[in-house]
Formats: C-alpha cells, structure tokens, sequence
C-alpha cells in the first residue's frame, strides 16, 4: 500500500474490506521508519507491541465483518508530552529519561478507543518549549522537504512525521503555536482547537492556561476527523467544557458563500517576509473567489501578544515545573549529601537551557516587587487581546493570517538568540492567549520550494466554521 | 540592566536551581534582552482592565442553585474519586529511591 496521501478513509477501509491488515500496515509504516527516520529524528520512542496488539484487535474485527471505528487499523503518532501507560514518556526531557506512566492520556486514550494504532511517540522541544524542536534534550528533527531546515517546534516530530508518510495523523500539543507553526514549515494541516474543547488530562503541563492537545494531518477532513475523536467533556479534567460536540464531517460539506472573512493589518506588518505576504494574498483572494466577503479588521494590542504571552507561559511554566525534583519519578542527582542539594542538582543537571531560561523568566516575574509589574500586567493585556477578537467576531465569521511571518529557517540560525525565537511565534500566540481555534493549512511555497502555512482563526468552540473555510479553500486549490 | 547577577542568583534560589557560572551570566544577558521587548507593555494604559488568568469562565453553564460559572466543573465528594488511587506498587515503581513501602530521600536536616 502507498504510505504517501495516504488518509484516514483510505487506511481504515483497507483495513474494513480486507484489502490489506492493519498489522501489515502498521509493518509497513515501521519499515518506513527504520528507513527514513535516522535522518528525520521524527520519534523518540516506538511502541510496536501496542500497536500490533491494536492492529490485530482491529484485524479480528474486520475479518468478522463487524464495523471499524472511525480510526480503525490507522497508524497514528503521539507527541511526548502526552502519558502513555507502559510506554516510556520523556516529554523531550533527560529529567523524565527513564519515566514509564502508570495511566494514559485521555486523547490518547480517545485515539485507541476509537481503533487508533499507536506506532510510537514524536520528538519534541523539551517540556514544548520552543518554536524549532532544537531544544530537545535527543536529538533535533530535520524537516522532511529540506533537511538543512527546522520543522518548526515545538511539536516538530508530529508534524515532520505527518509530512514524511511515517504516520497517517498524529497529535501535538499547542502553547504558543506548537502545532499551527510546524504545519506551516511542514506543508501540512495542523488544527488548534478552542481551550476546553478536550481533555487537557496526562498532557504533561507547560502552561495550564494556554496549552491544548490538537491534530496533524494531510488533509482537513483527517484533522477533523481526529478532531471529532478527542473532543468532549472529560471529568478528568475540570477546564474540559461540558458543551456538545458538532459533527465536524457534516460541517466541512457546508458551503462558504457568504461567510464574513476579517483580514487583519497588524498581521501583515513589518518583518513578514514578501513571499509569505503574497501567499497570503492570494489565499484571501481565492477565498473572496469562492464567495466569501473579505472585510478589513483591526486587532490593534498584537503587537504586545509576545509580551503578555512570554510572562504568562514561564510564569505557568515555573509552577509547573517545580514538581521536577528527583523524589517520586524520572532522575535524581546521585552526588547530593542533603535534599535541597538533591532537589538542586537534580534540576540543575535534568533541564536544558531553555527550560531554566523559561523557569527562571517565570519566578522572576511572579517574585516579590514584580508581580504587579510583570505578571498582573500581563494578565490585564491578556484581557484587551481577547476583548479585540472579541470585537472582531462581532463583524466577520473568521478571520485569515499567516501562520509565520516566514518560512521554515535553517537549523542554528537562531539557537543563540531567544528573543528572536519567540518572535516567530508572533502570529499563534493571540489565539492560545484568547482561547480561541486556529488551523494552519499549507497555502504554496517559496521559490525554495519551502511549504508556507495560512492560518484561519475562528470564535470560541466554532471550530465548525474554521474547518469549513480550511477545506473549501484546500478543495479549490487541489 | 535591570537583572544583575545578584538577581540572577536569588532567583535561581527561588527556583531550586544552582546554575553554573557560565549559566549565570548568559542568564543575565537572556533576561535582560527579553525583559528590554517585555516592557513595551507599559505603553498601554490598564488602570481600567480587569486581569485575566484563564479562560475557562467563558463556557461556563451556571446552574440554578449556585448560578457560579465554573458549577459544571464541581461534583459531589465521593470516596473514592474519579479513578481508585494507583498501588504501591505502581506509585513507586518510578521512584530513584525506595524502601518499598516509602519514597526514600537524602537526610532533609542535619545533626
């Protein structure tokens, strides 16, 4: 079988009409692996007995007659942030090297209740910190259009595992713009859904306030498809939203005539490279083709996102992360005499560098004399971000940016300078301070053939509307 | 520069970290130049802005007898919880150090 296009339709009804088996598929995705992933670096773990036990479960029931679940026999990658009970889970980090977790998480969970089959778990940047997967405490992962280039980060290896036919869909997690921005450097459809929309239960946390779990695919309809399986109230997880779930197929069919798009001139400002604004101009167009009305917004406090953003994760973060100290699980510093030098030189010697820079950005700003100047403030600008799409939605139905101001960069180009690498989350920030959904579909390239990513923003919990625009645009540009 | 080194050091402090000397002053330099871009957010005027620390208060159902947006997240206490609390077995099974029954962990205060 074609591993490449491969969708979820495809694989699942393969395995449905006994043209293949969904254990010869998931061989022939490891095979793939073995092969081409030595020069990725897309997984850090392989899960091969989960999956096989899987596949031949779903084997069984198609060889029975009985109806697949919506995943059924699909070869899926999990990124490392998420626990999986019995399968190593490093979250990208030495400190957690040798963490086996005794429970899974729920989109997990969701996924292989659903007939998922889990080959493995992707590379990331360590705790998902980082917009280029460099800061994994493994090993980089090269993108799989250019390997001299990043694939974004920081679920890199979900998205470059999607891009090299060595997963049919995976899921990432989304902080910043974790899954929207690899998309884009990876040329394929990556969807942040609205905060609440799932269960954020064994997503190792980041930033508690910001993060979600969201799917890669190479097309908008697997992406809704694995939308429609994590979604949903878990009593696990008391911010998951006690709403209905839509069917988001259905809604993908809707058509788009007359839909209210927004177009925003703080998002095609200064540093957005030429080529990407052209992409993006003609992405506008073909949807004005389509019949849909394009109206001029303003989203007139971005440009303090990044602010507001950087203080609000690493205050999160160094919270979070405070539970990292070597007693109950993952590694512990064997040369301490005493617990706090035990608790020291553990983190000391478990974190990379961009997670003590992120920690300590983080405890500076909750400390004594700067949280009113730091932390609160950045709270209050959270509020005017949020009321400005606030204002937007009551004029348009979405609205359309890029999802980077560029393409995918080289790998090194800016290691050594952190602020001009959270500068590339300029774009994807707004929507995880709002709250609200946002997808990344691949919109052309650059003439280095490098993949550029148009990002669709929606109001909260319509992801209906921001999959629709997505898969009426891809249609048209197929 | 409005982090120096003494900072630098207090909040490792804070932080449970120790950080080596090179750490120490690239910390310095990283802090400051992020800092320098964060404190753009004194141009804008919130004297009138409420904070905002999370999102989850908008999607709230607020029901008749509490009428508070966040009711959908409460339950009625029960035993047990939602999922039986792990063996011991398990619970330790990650543990750097155990005696099988505890964690074990270097001497908290000395003689």
């Amino acid at each position: 079988m074609d591993l490449k296009s491969l969708t979820i339709d495809a694989a699942r009804s393969a395995v449905q009409e006994r043209k293949t088996t969904a254990v010869a598929l998931a061989e022939a995705f490891y095979t793939k692996i073995d092969s081409d992933d030595p020069q990725i670096g897309a997984y850090l773990t392989l899960s091969k007995d989960r999956a096989l036990t899987k596949a031949a479960e779903m084997d069984a029931m198609a060889a029975k007659g009985e109806k697949l679940p919506p995943l059924g026999g699909v070869p899926v990658g999990i990124k490392d942030v998420m626990v999986t009970r019995g399968v190593r889970t490093t979250a990208g980090s030495k400190i957690l090297r040798n963490y086996i977790p005794p429970y899974d998480c729920t989109a997990v969970a969701r996924m292989e209740a659903a007939g998922a089959v889990m080959l493995g778990k992707t590379n990331c940047d360590e705790f998902a910190m980082g917009s280029s997967n460099e800061n994994s405490a493994w090993k980089p992962v090269h993108n799989p259009r250019d390997l001299s280039r990043v694939p974004g980060g920081s679920s890199g290896g979900s998205a470059a595992a999607v891009a090299a036919d060595m997963a049919v869909v995976t899921l990432g997690s989304d902080t910043g713009g974790s899954i929207r921005q690899p998309a884009s450097f990876c040329g394929v459809v990556g969807l942040k859904p609205t905060y609440g929309r799932g269960s954020r239960y064994g997503l190792i946390a980041f930033a508690s306030s910001l993060d979600h779990i969201g799917p890669f695919g190479k097309t908008v309809k697997d992406v809704a498809t694995v939308l429609q399986t994590i979604a949903g109230r878990d009593p696990m997880d008391s911010t998951s939203a006690d709403l209905p779930v839509p069917d988001y197929i259905a809604e993908l069919e809707k058509p788009v005539r007359g839909l209210k798009i927004g177009v925003a001139k703080e998002y095609l400002g200064e540093g957005l490279d030429p080529e990407v604004r052209s992409a993006v101009a003609n992405a506008v167009e073909k949807l004005s083709k389509l019949g849909c009305e394009i109206v001029e917004i303003s989203l007139p406090h971005t440009e303090y996102a990044i602010s507001a953003y950087y203080i609000i994760a690493t205050a999160e973060a160094s919270s979070n992360l405070a539970r990292f100290d070597g007693v109950r699980y993952g590694y512990r510093a064997s040369d301490a005499k005493t617990l706090s030098e035990m608790y020291r030189r553990t983190r000391d010697q478990g974190f990379g560098a961009e997670v003590k820079r992120r920690i300590m950005l983080g405890t500076y700003a909750l400390s004594a004399g700067y949280y009113d100047a730091y932390y609160l403030k950045a709270q209050k600008v959270r509020a005017l971000l949020t009321r400005d799409f606030d204002e937007a939605f009551e004029k348009v139905d979405a609205i359309v940016t890029p999802t980077s101001p560029t393409a995918a960069f080289k790998l090194g180009e800016k290691i050594d300078d952190p602020l001009a690498m959270y500068l590339a989350d300029i774009y994807t920030v707004t929507a995880n301070i709002a709250g609200i959904p946002g997808i990344s579909v691949p919109c052309g390239e650059t003439k280095e053939k490098l993949p550029i990513g148009l990002q669709i923003l929606g109001k909260h919990f319509d992801e209906a509307t921001v999959l629709r625009v997505a898969s009426a645009y891809e249609r048209a540009t197929l | 520069m409005r982090v120096s080194e003494k900072d630098v050091a207090y909040v490792a402090d804070l932080s449970n970290l120790e950080l080596s000397e090179d750490e120490r002053g690239r910390m310095v330099r990283d802090l400051n130049s992020i800092l320098g871009h964060i404190d753009r957010l004194n141009e804008l005027d919130t004297s009138k802005v409420e904070p905002m620390a999370q999102v989850s208060d908008r999607y709230g159902t607020p029901s008749p007898q509490h009428g508070g947006a966040f009711d959908y997240a409460s339950r009625e206490d029960i035993l047990e919880g939602l999922r039986k609390s792990l063996p011991r077995e398990e619970a330790l099974a990650n543990a750097p150090d155990s005696d099988g029954t505890f964690f074990r962990v270097p001497k908290v205060i000395e003689r």
